[in-house]
């Protein structure tokens, strides 16, 4: 479980980004977190693995305070926890079996059972025949596959999203999607995704929250936010979408 | 054999200068290499918003360095002689002219490193932080990688620098072409001397610039 509680974010500049967010995020969930370009999405989902810390309030990733964790105490627990990013972040200098074995390389797993978990998540995200390739030779669909495959490698049981799919046309966003459904069906994976896109919310949630100008405008169950919202921020989504 | 184009060239004269230029080009290219990657990589982990930022090394740092770029480097060869001749003993040869020509060099490559690291997406690096990468890790892993095309052409740009730097050398008696150059060639006006010498210079200069482009090209995936 991820809770957010009476959290701000204010960067140095003065900006706030986030302005008191409670939020509960429950273990399986595939919860979606829509909002505006600029609404502080991205600066959330940081929130949950240590990238940013709150400049108020406080993440909890199950009993552990993130928001205080040392750095040295925030990589075990960035190794449970995958992230998958709009411009993938793949090592254009490594091969796609060599990006997937990184985060292996960096926890220090031994070769021989790196090559055979490399081996797995190729197989399980259907790139094994491209297991040779540089990421510049891939599509863009193949490209977040790997970044997947690679999120996955230390076995996290929760994968944080960031547009992940914003780059990929409509028939790709889809299988990208249906592999991530897949994913939380059968290994029982929380996912956290940040989207402007109405679509993929609908595609995959089972929860949503709505940010707005920093501030948390609705969150619950997809269908009874969509359907029943009076909220303007969320009904101007919707308008977008159809 | 006294009366051609060629009657002041000393064939085996050539052979040593051009085989002092090219020690001196490999002992300083590989220093300026060693000491240029670490600087550069300083110089980028602590500018604003990197991994490690920190304003009073970045100032510093990049002071000593600019410092050290506008100094011509004719200048740089006598101001270092004191420096020199306590680190190698001599201020003379093949091992006098290494660190002048270091302290030009390295500067000027660690510079060229930082952009080459500058090059290196935003989300690949904050990828690695994702995935709990520690700064070194971050650094030898992920940066440096990534930036190979950029270091490897940053160093053929070096090299060929440190050629003419090794020219100028001459001046305070650093031994090979350019040495010859100036002191056959231009000092007792010897015009199939300076030809010679020069010509080698060229080819030298062509043979880098085909050789760095073509390793720069065999490790770049982008
Ligand atoms: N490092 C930063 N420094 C200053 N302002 C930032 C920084 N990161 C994001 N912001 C600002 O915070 C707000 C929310 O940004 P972000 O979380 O990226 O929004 P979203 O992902 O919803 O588009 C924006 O106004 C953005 O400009
Ligand atoms: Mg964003």
């Amino acid at each position: 479980m991820i809770r957010l509680s009476s959290v701000s974010k204010r960067f140095a500049d003065g900006t706030v980004a986030l302005d008191g967010i409670d939020l509960t995020i429950p273990k399986g969930a595939v919860f979606g977190i829509i909002g505006r370009s600029g609404a502080g999405k991205s600066t959330l989902l940081r929130l949950i693995n240590g990238l940013e810390r709150p400049t108020s309030g406080e993440v909890r990733v199950d009993d552990q305070v993130v928001n205080t964790l040392r750095e040295a105490d925030l990589r075990p627990l960035r190794r449970r926890i995958g992230m998958i990013f709009q411009a993938f972040g793949l090592l254009a200098n490594r091969t796609v079996a060599a990006n997937v074995a990184l985060p292996l390389e960096l926890a220090g797993i031994a070769p021989a059972e790196r090559a055979a978990r490399v081996a797995a998540l190729l197989d399980r995200v259907g790139l094994t025949d491209r297991a040779d390739a540089y990421p510049a030779r891939l599509s863009g669909g193949q490209r977040q596959r790997v970044g997947i495959a690679r999120a996955l490698a230390t076995r996290p049981d929760i994968l944080l999203s960031d547009e992940a799919t914003s780059a990929l046309d409509p028939e790709t966003t889809r299988s990208v999607l249906a592999l991530l459904a897949d994913l939380n069906r059968e290994m029982g994976l929380t996912i956290v995704l940040i989207t402007h896109e109405l679509e993929v919310v609908r595609a995959i949630c089972d929860h949503v929250a709505v940010l707005d100008g920093g501030r948390l405008v609705e969150s619950g169950p997809v269908d009874s936010v969509f359907s029943g919202t009076s909220e303007q921020a969320t009904l101007a989504l919707l308008g977008d979408g159809q | 054999m006294n009366d051609g184009f060629f009657q002041h060239v000393v064939w085996s004269d050539i052979g040593q200068a051009t085989l002092d230029t090219l020690t001196m080009l490999a002992g300083s290219l590989a220093l300026t290499i060693g000491l240029g990657i670490p600087l550069g990589v300083l110089l980028f982990v602590t500018s604003d918003g990197q991994i490690d930022q920190s304003r009073p090394v970045n100032r510093v740092l990049g002071i000593v360095v600019n410092v050290l770029r506008s100094i011509p480097f004719v200048i740089l060869l006598i101001v270092m002689i004191p420096l020199t001749l306590a680190m190698v003993g001599t201020s003379l040869g093949v091992a006098g002219a290494i660190p002048p020509l270091v302290g030009g060099a390295a500067p000027f490559y660690a510079r060229l490193v930082e952009a080459a690291l500058r090059d290196v997406p935003r989300a690949t690096i904050e990828a690695a932080q994702a995935m709990g990468a520690t700064r070194l890790q971050i650094i030898g892993k992920v940066l440096l990688p990534e930036a190979l095309p950029g270091l490897t052409a940053g160093a053929t740009v070096t090299a060929i620098t440190l050629v003419s730097f090794t020219a100028m050398a001459g001046v305070v008696g650093a031994g090979g072409l350019g040495d010859l150059a100036i002191r056959y060639g231009y000092q007792r006006f010897q015009a199939d001397v300076m030809l010679v010498t020069v010509v080698l210079l060229v080819v030298l200069v062509q043979f880098i610039q085909w050789a760095g482009d073509r390793l720069t090209r065999l490790v770049d995936h982008r």
